[in-house]
């Protein structure tokens, strides 16, 4: 589904990755571990199309095409999503206007019918539950004054709600406490089928607990060290990064 | 052309300005002299610095005395909010009954044509109209007051709760075109009494005419006014208008001003506070395309101590657009234990728009908190980006940003007939080509 080779990507003049290779497939999900500023989030926001990442070689293909080639939107209206580390706020637009807004664009780029707002608000009230959500929250501009963990079940609907091929969550778990880790990995897993796959990007071991890995992948200095089952997180769990930086130095 | 001004004045005065009681023709001469000595204010005045009045200086403007042939009915309904409302149609200027009208009013509530007043409600015209809105330095107000011959007068008696807003609606049609209306209103408040009321105007037709408004309010002690003034005048038009309002002790004052009409639209917002314990909240939006001129004056004065003030004042510039705000605060001597905060946010969305932007606080106390701040700015990229990732279209994107720019300060407004409507008219403006596409309401309420 997902085949990266050898991307390097730049930012304000400084290069952060460094050549990553990554191969994903149906069905699959993929854990990306690192230090801070190992290029974690610039892999996720490279592959979601953020214009502020300069791709300066390699390739991605998804699903045998170009990926790099295209807008930000139309990536997404080819089935990828990325969930934000830190989710935007939209004071003035209701976040129920921006998912129908989104959802019926999606539908659209893939030839199907927009819903009215009835089988809308339908559809979302199935959602809605997916997340643990309130339905007041539907009312409230997106985001604005929501709380980091209303953040992040806000970003677990709204990939719900457009049920993605690929999605990249970043650093998800960051800032949640454990009840609502909980939540958003049970919205998530209940979203896998053999069809879609996922890369979860984490600093931590934590949330692989509650969503478990194919693969994971040990990201550092731009370039992905160590690839290995789910067994490697735990691995860094007991061990920390730095035995790898130095393998990576080396 | 002061010339023209002083000819139309000996004229007015001879004829139709004869019916007005002796004080006001008094209150016009003086005016008259003070316009006379005042002349245009060229942009070396300190008030007028990024906006020439040369404009309207260098063009005659004949007076519209005579009420033209009254439009239909169906070309106000765009501007009308509900049936239900009280609402006072002027014409060019002029008082139209037959377009006036609504719901019957309560007890203790009094709304009328300036020239009625002058008879039903002579106490408030003696005691206020004048008062308020000082023409000393100001050569507009100086203008309209040599001029006073109609508008409208509100009356809300003490401990009286006006549940349903009072619509004053001027509208200029075709038969404006080169001409002048001063319209004059006075709102006074007595003491607990509260009161909604919506000033609009319109242009109904293409053509360059001028309207020189100014509104007295009066907020008597413990008493609320919301005051939401519309400028929609057509696209050559030139409207000034101001809004001085006086506070009572622990009254207060919720002020909105949206303006997007006009090629020359100048709105100056005045408040005093002159009781312990007064609130003002002066919001406001201007939506600028083209090659318009919208300038801002707000000021509010803190006289007495223990009050409070509040300021946000929005606006998105296309095109060729120039605005302006100035915002000034004046906290006086005694008035300790101020706080005041002003905001000032403009949104370019073209390389030639301009904002001039020149908040003023002067504060002659020492007990005092008061904060300002301005930015200028393009669209959040950020935002952009995490709309397009949700598979949003670029254009889509920036439309919806913008138009949540603006909601973001009509949100502030409580009464939903005209929250809803502007939010409707700025998400329309905005995002036109997704008639049809999109759910018809946008908004967060």
């Amino acid at each position: 589904m997902l085949e990266i080779m050898d991307l390097h990507a730049v930012v304000g003049g400084k290069e952060i990755l460094k050549g990553i290779n990554l191969s994903v497939n149906a069905g699959e999900v993929h854990a990306v571990m690192g230090p801070n500023g190992s290029g974690k989030s610039t892999l996720a926001q490279v592959l979601a199309g953020h214009p502020a990442y300069e791709v300066t070689a390699g390739t991605v293909t998804y699903d045998g095409e170009d990926l790099l080639a295209m807008d930000a939107e139309v990536r997404a209206q080819k089935g990828l999503f990325l969930a934000f580390q830190y989710p935007v706020e939209i004071p003035g637009v209701s976040n129920a206007y921006f998912l129908r807004a989104a959802y019926n664009e999606i539908r659209k780029a893939r030839g199907e019918e927009e819903v009215d707002p009835m089988s809308f608000a339908d559809l979302m009230d199935e959602k809605m539950a997916l997340v643990e959500m309130d339905g007041a929250m539907l009312t409230r501009s997106v985001n604005s004054g929501f709380s980091g963990g209303e953040k992040k079940r806000n970003e677990i609907l709204q990939m719900a709600v457009l049920e993605p091929r690929l999605a990249i969550l970043d650093e998800t778990d960051s800032g949640l406490d454990i009840d609502a880790l909980r939540i958003v990995a049970n919205g998530v897993n209940s979203l896998r089928t053999p069809q879609n796959a996922t890369i979860v990007v984490t600093h931590y071991q934590r949330l692989l607990n509650h969503i478990v890995p194919d693969v994971v992948h040990v990201l550092a200095a731009g370039r992905i060290v160590r690839s290995g089952g789910k067994e490697l997180a735990l691995e860094l769990e007991a061990r920390g990064y730095d035995w790898l930086l130095e393998g990576a130095a080396a | 052309m002061i010339e023209s001004y002083l000819r139309n004045f000996e004229a007015f005065s001879a004829n139709g300005g004869g019916s007005a009681p002796p004080a006001v023709r008094s209150l016009r001469l003086s005016a008259i002299t003070r316009f006379e000595t005042l002349g245009f204010p060229t942009t070396k005045n300190e008030d007028w610095h990024f906006t020439s009045t040369a404009p309207i200086a260098e063009t005659d403007f004949s007076p519209l005395t005579k009420s033209a042939r009254t439009p239909d009915a169906s070309a106000l309904s765009p501007y009308r909010f509900s049936a239900e409302w009280h609402t006072l149609v002027f014409v060019n200027g002029r008082y139209d009954a037959g377009l006036s009208g609504g719901a019957a009013l309560p007890d203790g509530v009094h709304v009328m044509p300036l020239g009625r007043a002058y008879i039903e409600l002579s106490l408030v015209v003696d005691e206020y109209l004048g008062n308020v809105a000082s023409f000393d330095a100001h050569t507009f107000t100086a203008l309209n007051t040599a001029f006073i011959n109609d508008g409208a007068v509100i009356h809300v008696r003490k401990d009286v709760e006006l549940a349903v807003p009072i619509h004053l609606l001027f509208v200029s049609d075709a038969a404006a075109a080169d001409g002048v209306a001063q319209p004059r209103n006075l709102i006074v408040l007595d003491r607990h009494a509260k009161a909604t009321v919506v000033e609009s105007y319109a242009g109904l037709a293409p053509g360059r005419y001028f309207t020189n408004a100014v509104t007295e309010a009066v907020v008597g002690e413990g008493a609320t006014l919301t005051h939401l003034k519309l400028q929609q005048e057509s696209a050559d038009a030139f409207h000034v208008g101001t809004v001085d309002v006086r506070q009572a002790r622990d009254s207060h004052l919720f002020s909105f001003s949206f303006a997007t009409g006009g090629a020359l639209a100048r709105t100056n917002i005045y408040t005093t506070l002159r009781g312990e314990g007064c609130g003002a909240t002066l919001n406001g939006l201007y939506i600028g395309d083209r090659d318009q001129h919208i300038d801002h004056q707000t000021r509010i004065e803190h006289v007495a101590p223990g009050c409070y003030s509040r300021e946000l004042y929005k606006g998105i510039l296309d095109g060729e657009a120039h605005g302006v705000f100035n915002g000034k605060v004046f906290v006086h001597p005694e008035a300790q234990k101020t706080d005041g905060k002003q905001t000032n946010n403009t949104l370019l969305l073209s390389e030639k728009a301009r904002i001039d932007t020149k908040p003023q606080l002067e504060i002659f106390a020492d007990d005092v908190k008061c904060t300002h701040g301005a930015t200028v700015g393009r669209l959040d990229e950020t935002a952009l980006f995490y709309m397009k990732s949700r598979g949003v279209n670029a254009r889509l994107a920036r439309d919806l940003l913008t138009y949540a720019f603006a909601a973001d300060v009509l949100e502030s407004i409580e009464c939903t007939e005209v929250r809803e409507g502007l939010e409707a008219a700025t998400l329309q403006r905005y995002t036109r080509q997704w008639a049809g596409v999109l759910p018809e309401h946008a908004g967060s309420r």
